[in-house]
């Protein structure tokens, strides 16, 4: 086997990948926020969506040059660094680089940081971004909310409206371009109320009141799911809601209250939290 | 150093009838007792809890009895190994027996051995079975989502099969690395001839086996309904096949801690001389990091199923939250568990991948420090992270921005560990052997894996992605990804020492791009379907994404047939084929591949003095032009 002439044949790597990575990145990375941030899930219905279309597409940005970064390298590597074929000949034997280590510690650092700053920011600015923040949440929007409590049972979700008399629908329906605040519970298991389409997950956890805000500025349908594992019927725990306009939802809040009153007036009157049926525990 | 007088094996007396060999502690003798054991705690528990709870009468369910029955068929199955003969024997007075390690032949695979080569082919054999389990689970569960609504098997069933297959996957293979490979070679790589504690060695492997057993045993008490995180309160309302669940996880649970025990007192105590922290190998080093986490986070697990099998039976409200218990504590002690499970799962990888990439680069490991800061910080940090997993449940929703920085911070030595790789590759000579491909697509595969993790560590993004196909996606690149292909890595390099045969080389790269291109087909479009709002574990999905369900099914079929392509060449390869590996086929510096195989019983002659680490690839910079005299043949 002949012996490898040191860097004298090899090309400049560095500059060569760095460059091709640099293309690649100048290239590619205002194409995917172009192509793909429109189309982002879950769509710009809610504010609360509208943000998080914004979050992924930050992201997304942010993961496109680390993608290619990465992948490239795996190319460049596959093709340049390669055996001769029948040969057996040694790598050069660098074991580390302190530059290159410090100057990737510093960098990935750096994104990190400013990932969790970035994510703070819009988890606080958004009011906890449409996911479930717990009873007492860190921030609340200003102006005036509709409290609409979510309940979810084996396996379906119900809905009240505790300023409309505590009224009880089995279908969601809110009104377009008011903040809502969604009162999520359980009567018996873990479920997640979901609606991609509003932005909207929060948990329902039995004797918890979590609490998510959403404001709906278009109208429209909207898909809800159970996104808990919660037994047998979980599969088909999904149903559908409506954003109308808050005339329309007035007409139909009061049309509600004549239909479901009877029904209401046979549940326990409107709590945060249910206690569920007894249980022979703790005795 | 001393030298222990080798353990010189005695022969059978050839031509020992059958029916004689067959008697004595094996398995024949555990799966006797391990019965016997299961109706006296079955008919015990009936006697219990038949009289003393109203709760349970009118109803076929007996927690208690299946619970008991479970406990005492384990206890049965670990004497009828012969487990108990040591202690007995030593309390009694009388000089213990080390047969265990003295015996020969095939029968020594079928009962306690305390010879780590043996348990590490055991673990081998016994995790590939359940890892087969769990895999056909995954087909059935895609040929339910071939269809929209339920029509292959019924929504029960499914969450079932969709609760065996994760449960199956994150309990099994949490040894699927450190069982066989850390067991067999950790010892060799530190020049040892065994490891700290054999019996317990052996006891880890016969509680997972037992373990697993107990698991698929769930199809005959109507299966769970939880998927593999076991949530309260509907663990609570489960039948009797969450009991199977239980008893599993808090045996693989105890598994896994005595693994680590081990590990841990092994790689401390029992390194030959001059194999200082700073020569020991990178995978020794992974294994240490990974038996720290087994430690400290299996006994959690454990006890936060003696509390939900205690709500079970005897109508305790841990997690009850009517009887002034909380579904949040259930939460927090598994998460607190479960998200250095996830750790446990890929740190093994990182060792490997960091272990293989000299050999076939012709070059020494880049950034070994790196590497090591990489996998500690992991596992210390894994402590701190788990609450992302409950960000949209309402729990301290004011700790989200904390677990959000933790969780990212984690990135961090995850990035060590692709530049020690990055770096390894830089100006390498690579051959592109099996081993080699399966490594470089972790590179692949944990990168789309941690690109994905920035999505579902943003509690924002989180929102929509929580629950959804796209976290699916996410774990089984991280995991299937990570450690799936890393295990093949492991398997393709190493089984040529374990049993000195070579695996067929074609078969092999067949088996390696169908399963790295079907692997891809299968799960990037699940980061799509997640998106457009298909959830976990529904098998009922919207009509839109019906297609994109299909050509994800028939994908993962196509998975399902590269691993069948595996099986086959193993088959062939060491049953039929049998071609005699070669001495050193990688042409490895390492040590397991500079010692005689089949290893003799004691791995070394003479314990092994290390003056350098197993690295030393590749041409000197300062002395430039030159070849190594040992590079090569």
């Amino acid at each position: 086997m002949s012996s490898r002439s040191e860097p004298v044949a090899e090309p400049n790597h560095a500059r060569r990948f760095g460059l091709i990575w640099l293309a690649a990145t100048v290239v590619a990375t205002p194409l995917v926020i172009l192509l793909i941030g429109p189309i982002m899930p879950p769509g710009k219905a809610t504010e609360q969506a509208a943000g998080q279309v914004t979050d992924n597409t930050v992201l997304l940005g942010m993961a496109t040059p680390v993608l290619l970064l990465v992948v490239l390298y795996l190319a460049y590597a596959m093709i340049c660094f390669r055996q001769p074929k029948g040969a057996v000949l040694e790598g050069p034997a660098i074991r580390g680089d302190a530059r290159v280590q410090t100057t990737w510690l510093i960098v990935t650092s750096a994104l990190v940081l400013s990932l969790a700053v970035y994510g703070t920011l819009r988890l606080l600015s958004d009011d906890g971004a449409g996911s479930g923040s717990g009873p007492t949440p860190l921030t609340t929007p200003k102006g005036p909310k509709l409290p609409v409590q979510v309940i979810g049972q084996q396996w379906a979700f119900t809905y009240r409206y505790p300023t409309y008399g505590g009224v009880e629908v089995p279908h969601l329906v809110i009104p377009k371009g008011k903040m809502i605040e969604l009162h999520v519970t359980s009567l018996d298991v873990i479920h997640s109320f979901w609606s991609r389409q509003l932005g909207v997950k929060a948990d329902a956890n039995p004797q918890v009141d979590n609490i998510a805000f959403v404001e709906a500025n278009r109208v429209g349908a909207f898909d809800v799911r159970c996104a808990e594992l919660c037994g047998l019927w979980h599969g088909e725990m999904f149903d559908h809601g409506r954003v109308v306009t808050p005339a329309e939802f007035e007409t139909w809040i009061h049309q509600a209250q004549v239909t479901y009153g009877p029904a209401t007036k046979a549940l326990p009157p409107y709590s945060t939290t249910y206690l569920p049926e007894p249980t022979r525990r703790g005795g | 150093m001393t030298t222990t007088t080798a353990a010189v094996s005695t022969p059978q007396p050839a031509g020992r009838p059958l029916w004689r060999r067959l008697i004595g502690f094996n398995l024949l003798a555990a799966v006797i007792l391990g019965v016997g054991g299961y109706y006296l705690g079955w008919f015990i528990g009936h006697q219990i809890s038949g009289k003393s709870f109203a709760y349970q009468e009118n109803s076929s369910e007996n927690d208690v009895a299946l619970l008991l029955a479970y406990v005492f068929g384990v206890v049965g199955f670990l004497i009828g190994l012969g487990f108990a003969n040591y202690p007995v024997s030593r309390m009694l007075g009388r000089p213990a027996s080390l047969r265990e390690k003295e015996e020969e032949g095939v029968g020594r695979y079928f009962g306690l051995c305390t010879d780590h080569k043996v348990v590490g082919i055991q673990y081998l054999l016994g995790i590939g079975l359940f890892f087969f389990i769990g895999g056909v689970n995954a087909m059935l569960i895609r040929t339910e989502l071939l269809h929209q609504t339920p029509q292959f098997v019924g929504p029960g069933q499914y969450i079932s099969l969709v609760g065996m297959h994760g449960t199956m996957m994150m309990g099994m293979m949490t040894s699927g690395i450190l069982g066989p490979f850390a067991n067999y070679f950790v010892p060799i790589l530190i020049g040892a001839r065994r490891m700290a504690f054999p019996r317990i060695e052996a006891l880890t492997f016969w509680l997972l086996m037992a373990a697993g057993f107990i698991l698929t045993s769930t199809i005959f008490f109507g299966g769970f309904p939880t998927g593999w995180t076991g949530y309260e309160p509907l663990n609570d309302q489960a039948v009797m096949g969450m009991d199977s669940y239980i008893i599993f996880f808090a045996l693989v649970g105890l598994s896994m801690c005595l693994l680590g025990l081990n590990m841990l007192a092994t790689i401390i105590t029992m390194r030959a001389p001059g194999l200082t922290w700073s020569r020991l190998p990178i995978f020794v080093w992974s294994v240490l990091a990974t038996a720290v986490l087994m430690v400290l986070a299996a006994p959690m697990l454990v006890a936060t199923l003696i509390m939900a099998a205690l709500d079970r039976t005897i109508d305790t409200s841990f997690f009850i939250p009517g009887g002034g218990g909380s579904s949040y504590l259930f939460e927090n002690l598994f998460w607190f568990f479960g998200h250095p499970e996830v750790y446990i799962l890929a740190l093994p990888g990182f060792g490997i991948v960091l272990e293989l990439l000299p050999v076939f680069t012709r070059k020494p490991l880049w950034g070994y420090r790196l590497a090591i800061s990489g996998m500690l910080g992991v596992s210390l940090l894994s402590f701190f992270v788990w609450q992302h997993h409950l960000f949209v449940s309402g729990i301290n929703a004011d700790l989200r921005p904390f677990y959000m920085l933790s969780t990212e911070i984690i990135s961090i030595p995850t990035g060590f560990i692709f530049l020690c790789a990055m770096g390894t590759l830089w100006k390498a000579r690579s051959t592109l052997s099996v081993p080699m491909l399966f490594c470089l697509a972790w590179v692949f595969n944990f990168l789309i894996g941690g690109l994905s993790g920035v999505f579902v560590s943003d509690a924002p993004s989180d929102t929509g992605t929580h629950g959804s196909f796209f976290t699916m996606a996410h774990f089984h690149y991280t995991i299937m990804g990570g450690l799936i292909f890393t295990f093949f890595a492991a398997i393709y390099y190493w089984v040529p020492k374990m049993t000195g045969l070579r695996f067929n080389e074609r078969l092999a790269k067949l088996h390696f791009w169908l399963m790295f291109i079907a692997f891809n087909a299968t799960f990037m479009p699940l980061f799509a379907l997640g998106l457009k709002g298909q959830p976990r574990r529904v098998s009922e999905y919207a009509s839109n994404l019906h297609a994109l369900n299909v050509w994800v099914s028939i994908s993962a079929f196509v998975l399902g047939i590269s691993m069948l392509i595996f099986i086959v060449n193993t088959v062939y390869s060491m049953i039929f084929a049998r071609v005699a590996a070669e001495q050193n086929p990688w042409r490895s510096k390492s040590i397991e591949w500079q010692i005689p195989h089949p290893v003799p019983v004691n791995n070394f002659e003479q314990i092994p003095v290390f003056d350098s680490d197993p690295y030393d690839y590749g041409v000197p910079l300062t002395v430039a032009g030159t070849q190594p005299a040992s590079a090569g043949t």
